[in-house]
């Protein structure tokens, strides 16, 4: 197990590598700089920011020299739009607020995804099963964009429960609608896929062999049919916790929380090289590293699976 | 008990902000609350005066900072950290006595050796600062060639004589200098702050500022607090505080945060309003902004479309355009139909007599027609054309509208091709269009900030549009104690030969609430002061 462990490790040096090169690569290759604007710079104005920001160099020396900062200082550089910050300390402000959302919203959607999913396989074509593949093909069809407006419409405007958006430092009631209108979508599809593989697992001979031998409905779940069924969601589970944590354009966007989730977009329609890669680099580490455990986590589901 | 509520009571009161009742400057009856919280597009990109390159950044910096001179609600100059100045006889020389009692946050007095270090580190090539054209545009003494790294910066043409006396000197007498002294990048800068913390100055832990507020809270990205700074010089004239942008990227999010009593101000989202209007007749506002809206037509040699160097094709393009339509049905927010490259209400700018303005529609498109037949088009042979925007709603509506107009009126076939913002700049400054959307804001309260753009020698001149009588008018301007003729000149000249088709001119539509006060209505800069604001009782 270590050794798969450290060979997955040695493999994400070089992944990383080529997700640095090939993002520089089609960021610079993108029409347009940081500081192409309609009210344009003078030449020595543009040549003097270019030089600041090291973009009068070749840009083999630019990735050099970015690489060499990441490893040598874990300098991510300076944001070219937001002069007065870092894209260390970007990341360090808005990445806590979006790990804050995101995982409540995580664990929410799983927990009501696997609960849904399970009740809706188990009693099959009843009127529970109906109630849950509805709730969950309606919150999927929902979009985040829809939901937001719709929540923030209910809480704050008729019933002004709750803030229309900022972040307070994580108040709770800041947080109650960007984990809904963040958790719902994901929550449909886990409740299906629990739902379909669950079904499936259903069919399997220990099961039935289970019921044989007169084990009561909830234990032959719980005990025997819910590990299996767990499998096909685990895979979906660790990109879909990267993509929560790492937050939504929509919903810092909308909510203004002040995550990093809206700088994915920001970033690259300001040509913020410097920024772009960072969240790129951000989510590419998180990638790795939540397979990595994912892939763990199988072997401890399920002890055919050898590392 | 009754002790304690008695004692606590005294507490409050003491606690409490003291106002007087009335506003000093007004003798309007105050309301209890004096808190102000409005929406900010963005978080700050940044808080460094000489850095500053967007108009959200400037308001907030207008709190924590002071200049020379700040803007009164019709536009015209105030004195703040200036409190006189005199011009020598040639008009090269200015010379400012700055404010005795004017000081920075951490108690030094500001002085004319930190205006000279502002300005110099504005030009400054190290500082690399978007804005280090400003100077060169004000005809300050040197600052080009400094920017372009070939003189240093201690010679610029600014001096401090002793530390009240601030001594500039000009290449060229302009006769809006000090109008330009409103905008941050001429404001002062805390030269011990700066040199001890560096890039880090402008943090909330680090920062030193000069103006009516202190930066209280700073979240990045979420929101800011300015509290009213007790050591101002005219702290007993400064009631609102505390002040807070909250950043809302999205304009509908806003308005619900709005309506839900969580900002006191914020923008209308296009095309909504004449609801908001008849719903909220006290709280939807629009009034004029300097920025214009045109398509700026490519003439430069070898690039664009051919059929547009011809002038008539290019005016029966332009008086096609029904603006009325482009405004009260597609904009609805008090905005403008555009004759004219600058807008009517910049300060001093007197209106030239555009011939086309006055005609009915069907007028101009009789005349459109008939110059378009002249230049050989016609239902046999109809124009082809491409226009180039930017990603946005209101863009894509203006150029639908506008290709259905021409193509009912003059059969042009006009291919509206839309592109992301980045790429939009790009190819307008690659010269890579026939025609393309084109916005401009003044960068101050003068018509010289719009009619210099198509100057042959401009940089933001995109459509290379030449005319030396043009240049003639807009250089002699520079010199002139009243240069008014000249630009109303040169607006007629840009109506004849129309290297842009101007389409409308800006509104600043905002919902505010009913008890604020003190926000510019005539000053077409939207500069507003939060030391200018308060609430009134209702």
């Amino acid at each position: 197990m270590l050794v798969f462990i450290l060979k997955r490790l040695a493999v994400a040096v070089p992944t990383l590598l080529a997700l640095i090169v090939i993002s520089f690569l089609m960021m610079h290759a993108a029409p347009g700089g940081p500081f192409t604007q309609e009210k344009q710079l003078q030449a020595a104005v543009l040549a003097n920011l270019n030089a600041k920001y090291g973009l009068d160099q070749p840009i083999w020396v630019q990735m050099a020299r970015y690489v060499w900062g990441i490893v040598a200082h874990f300098d991510f550089g300076p944001s070219f739009v937001y002069k007065d910050r870092t894209v260390n300390e970007i990341i360090a402000q808005g990445f806590p607020v979006t790990l804050s959302y995101g995982a409540i919203a995580f664990v929410l959607a799983v927990g009501v995804g696997l609960v849904l999913g399970v009740f809706a396989a188990v009693f099959q074509n009843s009127w529970l099963d109906h109630l849950a593949v509805g709730v969950s093909i309606g919150a999927q069809v929902l979009p985040n964009f829809v939901m937001a407006p719709i929540l923030v419409l209910i809480f704050t405007l008729w019933l002004g429960w709750l803030p229309g958006g900022g972040w307070e430092g994580g108040d709770w009631k800041h947080q109650v609608m960007p984990v809904i209108a963040m958790a719902t979508a994901y929550m449909a599809s886990i409740a299906r896929i629990v739902r379909s593989s669950m079904l499936e697992v259903l069919t399997l001979n220990h099961i039935r062999t289970a019921r044989a031998k007169g084990l009561p409905t909830h234990k032959v779940i719980l005990r025997h049919a819910l590990k299996p069924a767990l499998i096909p969601v685990l895979s979906y589970l660790g990109p879909t916790f990267v993509s929560m944590i790492t937050g939504s354009v929509v919903i810092d966007m909308f909510f203004s929380t002040a995550g990093i989730g809206k700088f994915f977009v920001d970033a690259a329609l300001n040509r913020d090289y410097a920024l772009m890669m960072g969240v790129t680099l951000l989510v590419g580490v998180l990638t790795i590293v939540f397979n990595l455990l994912v892939d763990v986590l199988y072997a401890w589901i399920d002890p055919k699976i050898r590392l | 008990m009754k002790k304690h509520l008695l004692l606590s009571t005294l507490l409050v009161a003491v606690a409490l902000p003291v106002w007087a009742d009335t506003n000093p400057r007004t003798g309007e009856e105050l309301a209890d609350n004096q808190a102000y919280t409005y929406r900010m597009l963005d978080s700050v990109k940044s808080l460094d005066p000489q850095l500053i390159s967007s108009v959200e950044d400037s308001d907030v910096a207008r709190g924590l900072f002071e200049g020379l001179f700040n803007e009164d609600g019709d536009g015209n100059l105030v004195p703040a950290g200036a409190v006189s100045f005199t011009v020598s006889d040639d008009k090269l020389t200015y010379t400012f006595k700055l404010r005795p009692e004017s000081k920075w946050s951490d108690g030094t007095p500001v002085t004319a050796a930190d205006y000279v270090y502002g300005w110099q580190r504005l030009v400054d090539p190290a500082l690399a600062s978007e804005y280090a054209y400003y100077l060169e545009l004000a005809q300050v003494k040197n600052a080009a060639a400094i920017t372009a790294g070939t003189t240093p910066a201690s010679e610029l043409g600014v001096k401090a004589v002793d530390d009240l006396t601030l001594e500039v000197t000009l290449d060229n007498p302009i006769p809006y200098f000090t109008k330009m002294l409103t905008n941050t990048s001429t404001f002062p800068a805390p030269k011990a702050a700066i040199e001890k913390f560096g890039a880090d100055w402008t943090k909330p832990e680090n920062i030193v500022t000069n103006g009516a507020y202190l930066l209280k809270d700073f979240v990045d990205g979420e929101k800011y607090v300015e509290e009213k700074n007790p050591a101002y010089w005219d702290a007993a004239n400064v009631i609102m505080s505390p002040v807070t942008a909250l950043v809302i990227n999205d304009e509908d999010a806003a308005l619900t945060r709005y309506q839900a009593g969580e900002l006191d101000r914020t923008e209308v989202p296009a095309g909504q309003y004449p609801r908001l209007k008849e719903e909220f007749p006290a709280e939807a506002h629009s009034t004029p902004y300097a920025c214009a809206y045109d398509y700026i037509i490519n003439l430069a040699d070898g690039k664009g479309n051919e059929a547009l160097k011809d002038v008539r094709v290019r005016m029966a393009l332009s008086y096609a355009v029904d603006r009325d339509v482009i405004v009260n049905n597609i904009l609805q927010g008090g905005q403008t139909p555009a004759y004219s490259w600058t807008p009517p209400a910049i300060n001093g700018y007197v209106m030239p007599d555009i011939d086309y303005s006055h005609w009915t529609q069907a007028e101009r498109n009789d005349k459109a027609k008939a110059l378009l037949a002249e230049a050989g088009f016609g239902p046999d042979h109809p124009l082809q054309l491409t226009l180039n925007y930017n990603t946005s709603d209101a863009h894509k509506k203006i150029a639908v509208a506008i290709q259905q107009m021409w193509k009912q009126t003059l059969g042009v076939e006009l291919t509206p091709n839309n592109y992301e913002w980045k790429v939009h700049t790009d190819k307008l400054i690659a010269g890579d269009f026939d025609m393309a959307r084109y916005a401009w804001c003044a960068d101050y309260n003068e018509a010289s900030t719009f009619l210099d753009l198509y100057a042959s020698y401009s940089t933001n001149n995109d459509g290379k549009f030449a005319n030396a009588d043009y240049d003639k008018l807009l250089k002699d301007a520079k010199t002139m104690a009243d240069p008014s003729a000249n630009y109303t000149a040169a607006e007629q000249i840009l109506a004849a030969d129309m290297p842009v088709i101007p389409i409308y001119h800006y509104a600043k539509v905002d919902m505010v609430k009913p008890d604020l006060k003190g926000l510019p209505q005539h000053d077409v800069m939207q500069f507003w002061y939060a030391k200018d604001l308060y609430r009134v009782k209702q």
